[in-house]
């Protein structure tokens, strides 16, 4: 997995409420990612196999396919394992971040969030996920 | 010569009175001889002889002797003896010649006694095929014998024949006497009892074979033996000396001598009695009886007696048991002969088949019709040559009260070896209790199936119930799982909306779309503080709810209480800073806690946001401490605006604030101390207030270091 732009990691945004998805790409974008959106799980798959994001941005209730399916396959497949998700879930309930660690989800976050919070775990998990793919790069 | 004749016709001319007389002589002789004399003396008186000799023959000596005799001596006619086989004697002749007989010479005849005179003969008895009782001799004869001499011949015989002749006494008397003796010896040695005649004192004088063996021993015996024969005299002295004396029944007694011979015991009884002769004097006869043999006898016939006593016994025993068996059976038991009448039965059967002396007619006819029943079942049987046994039911009654007695009857011939019928034995077996018993078990099934029936429809019931309740319970659970499912789906539905909202308000307000106006600036943070209101209204309100629901489970973790402390205040640091109100922590030696960390966070969270929520000035002093063992308390204290105490319960209450208007100057939801409420029982602690108006407010809560569940 190699990014194509150094300075500026993409972000899968996935999410089925478009206000909310909006508003968190046009607050990525601000904050100097690159930006690319999902509206369901199938269509995450098939465009994280695509472009290859640095980051899936996953709400988890979605319909279809929701976050934890999306994951889950995305974990499974080998071109897509490497993919940190971040996954967004409105459920306050305790079970619901374990299940969707349980996915494969590498951060849960419960809603609401505000975006520059936000911002800043993404910018943390980025910063691991580069760091292994060095490694990575090193070794083979 | 005439002279003679005329005597002699004066003598024959005899009287009627005479001859009577001598009839009755006759008559009255005790024996021949006897008889013979007095027939000889009357012929001399009356007949005119001058001897008369009876001479009778004697077969055993096979003479002809004479027995009586007149005008002789009895020497001289005893003298006469003429065999009777000297067949040409002629008296021998005479003896069987019919009639009488003149001899001429005394001579011929060898008759010394007569002399030379001559002599009649005439036949006494005999006649026909008779012979001759003897023959009546007269000297001197009489011519043509008159009738006198005949009837007197005649006489005599008829008395001979009923009168027996004496045996020959022409016989020596002595030569008699020795052959009396010896006869009589010889009589008394063939006794096979020993017999004795003895002294008084028991010596004896005479003794026969048998006594001799017992009491005599000779020179030439052996030591033993002597012993034996002197111990016999001795006992035999005792048993006469105790005799005369008198003791034990007269006359006979037992005595117990020693065989000499064989040594063996010999038991006798002793039978004596005592004898007097004129010349001998008082002597004693014995004659010992061996009862050895019958003593023997007498003992094994009364061990046989008493063996037989004693089977007797047994049988009679056996018997009664036996009777003793077949009246205890309680069933009667009866046993009929081969014409079919009844030998036997036991008292049960004697219950069913024989009435009491004076009962009622009802029991008579009842006893009747029972006894028809059993005949015709016992025929029944008997009827049929080869079935041994027959079973049947009969129909009886109870003769004394009337019962039907239902039994059932079982029937067996009795046979000999040979295979004959000797008798038929009968059991009757009550079937009542039987029917009864039926009947009862009839009864019991049907209420056994009812019950079974009742049970099983009880079960299906059960289960209908059961099915019910669990379709309930699932209903139950169903609904608490729609009821987790709608909190679930409301804190999403909820959250989403503010989500956006609060995001695009902060992300406006931090200038991502554009510079900002004053006022729009103003507008955007009030919508950003209304949601988080909202925000915060919602979470209490899903709290609630999750409490209530029994959604919100207890995770007992073990944390230090002043790191917990120390997060929260972290975490409401911008609110604090906003205030400007100084939070002091005063936490003391609190062990290590063992419960929910997120409930005492969630706890201590609300009282601090209240603090700071109701004091405009001064601090804020959370303290923590421990109290006893086990107990930790932890109080905030402020120094805000304080409750009235009129309202600290109100305050505790779901949306209760002091002011119940909408219009909320302090914020809140009204919530929050509710939440705590429910927060700290949960933890099984209290929370308590202590509150003045203007004067600030201290929260206490106290709880259990370690939650026990």
């Amino acid at each position: 997995m190699v990014t194509k732009n150094k300075n500026e990691p993409l972000v899968l945004v996935v999410d089925d409420f478009a206000d909310a998805r909006e508003m968190y790409g046009e607050y990525l974008k601000f904050c100097g990612f690159r930006v690319a959106e999902a509206q369901n799980g199938v269509e995450a798959i098939d465009k994280a196999k695509r472009l290859k994001p640095d980051l899936i941005l996953m709400d988890l209730s979605m319909p279809v396919v929701d976050g934890w399916e999306a994951t889950r396959r995305l974990k499974a497949d080998s071109t897509t394992r490497d993919i940190p998700v971040v996954a967004l879930t409105g459920h306050a309930m305790a079970g619901h971040s374990e299940s969707a660690k349980s996915a494969g989800c590498d951060l849960v976050i419960t809603k609401p969030c505000l975006p520059h919070d936000l911002i800043k775990e993404i910018k943390k998990v980025i910063g691991a996920g580069a760091q292994a793919a060095a490694k990575k790069r090193t070794s083979a | 010569m005439a002279r003679e004749s005329v005597a002699v016709a004066a003598r024959a001319a005899v009287s009627a009175e005479a001859k009577l007389a001598l009839l009755e002589d006759l008559q009255r002789c005790p024996d021949a001889a006897a008889a013979a004399q007095r027939a000889a003396e009357w012929l001399v008186a009356h007949s005119g002889a001058e001897r008369s000799i009876f001479a009778a023959p004697d077969h055993v000596r096979g003479a002809l002797g004479g027995i009586a005799g007149a005008g002789v001596s009895p020497r001289q006619y005893k003298k006469l003896s003429i065999p009777l086989d000297e067949a040409g004697h002629p008296l021998v002749i005479a003896l069987t010649n019919g009639s009488s007989i003149s001899f001429h010479s005394a001579r011929d005849a060898r008759l010394p006694m007569f002399g030379d005179g001559p002599f009649t003969s005439v036949k006494v008895g005999g006649g026909g095929e008779e012979p001759a009782l003897g023959l009546l001799l007269i000297s001197p004869p009489i011519d043509a014998a008159p009738a006198s001499v005949k009837w007197v011949a005649d006489a005599l015989g008829r008395c001979l024949t009923r009168v027996a002749l004496p045996v020959a006494g022409f016989e020596d008397d002595d030569q008699r006497l020795r052959r009396e003796h010896a006869l009589l010896f010889s009589i008394i040695n063939a006794a096979t009892d020993p017999i004795l005649f003895t002294n008084m004192e028991g010596q004896p004088i005479i003794a026969n074979a048998r006594a001799e063996m017992l009491f005599t021993a000779p020179d030439d015996v052996s030591e033993g033996r002597r012993r034996a024969v002197q111990l016999n005299n001795m006992f035999f002295s005792a048993a006469l000396s105790r005799a005369a004396l008198g003791e034990g029944e007269a006359g006979r007694r037992e005595l117990l001598l020693v065989d000499p011979t064989e040594g063996s015991d010999l038991l006798f009884e002793l039978l004596s009695t005592a004898v007097s002769d004129p010349r001998e004097g008082t002597g004693v006869v014995s004659i010992l009886r061996n009862i050895t043999d019958l003593r023997q006898a007498t003992r094994q016939i009364d061990e046989n007696f008493a063996r037989l006593r004693a089977a007797e016994g047994e049988i009679r025993a056996e018997r009664d048991r036996l009777n003793l068996l077949i009246d205890s059976v309680a069933d009667p038991i009866i046993v009929t002969d081969q014409e079919g009448e009844i030998s036997l039965m036991n008292n049960p059967a004697e219950r069913l088949f024989t009435t009491a002396a004076g009962s009622g007619e009802d029991a008579q006819r009842i006893v009747r019709a029972n006894d028809a029943h059993f005949t015709s079942f016992v025929s029944g049987l008997l009827s049929t040559g080869w079935e041994i046994t027959r079973r049947g039911e009969i129909a009886l009654m109870d003769p004394s009260t009337g019962r039907q007695v239902p039994v059932e009857a079982l029937a067996a011939k009795m046979l000999s070896d040979i295979g004959e019928l000797t008798a038929i034995v009968t059991i009757l077996h009550d079937r009542t209790e039987a029917i009864e018993r039926t009947q009862l078990y009839e009864q019991l099934k049907t209420a056994s199936e009812e019950l079974e029936g009742r049970v099983r429809a009880a079960t299906a019931e059960l289960a209908n119930q059961n099915e019910l309740l669990r379709r309930q319970a699932l209903e139950l659970e169903q609904a608490s799982a729609a009821k987790s499912q709608f909190l679930a789906n409301m804190s999403h539905e909820l959250r989403t909306p503010l989500n956006a909202i609060l995001g695009y308000a902060a992300m406006t307000l931090q200038g991502v779309s554009g510079e900002l106006l004053a006022p729009q600036r103003r507008n955007l943070s009030r919508i950003d503080a209304n949601a988080r209101h909202l925000l915060t209204l919602i979470n209490e309100i899903l709290d609630i709810t999750r409490i209530e629901a029994g959604r919100m489970p207890i995770q007992v973790v073990a944390f230090n209480l002043a790191d917990l402390v120390r997060e929260v205040t972290t975490e409401l640091e911008p609110i604090v800073a906003k205030s400007r109100l100084e939070v002091i922590c005063r936490l003391g030696d609190v062990p290590i806690m063992r419960t929910d960390r997120q409930k005492v966070k969630q706890i201590l969270v609300n009282l601090l946001s209240n603090a700071l929520k109701f004091t405009p000035k001064g601090n804020i002093t959370i303290k923590g401490q421990l109290q006893g063992k086990s107990t930790v308390m932890i109080t905030v204290a402020d120094t805000g605006i304080g409750i009235p105490k009129a309202d600290q319960i109100k305050i505790f209450e779901d949306f209760r604030q002091v002011d119940s208007t909408p219009r909320r100057a302090y914020g809140g939801t009204g919530l929050g101390l509710s939440i705590c409420r429910r927060l700290t029982t949960m933890l099984r602690g209290t929370l308590k207030l202590e509150s003045r108006l203007g004067h600030g407010s201290t929260f206490t809560v106290t709880l259990p270091t370690t939650l026990k569940k």
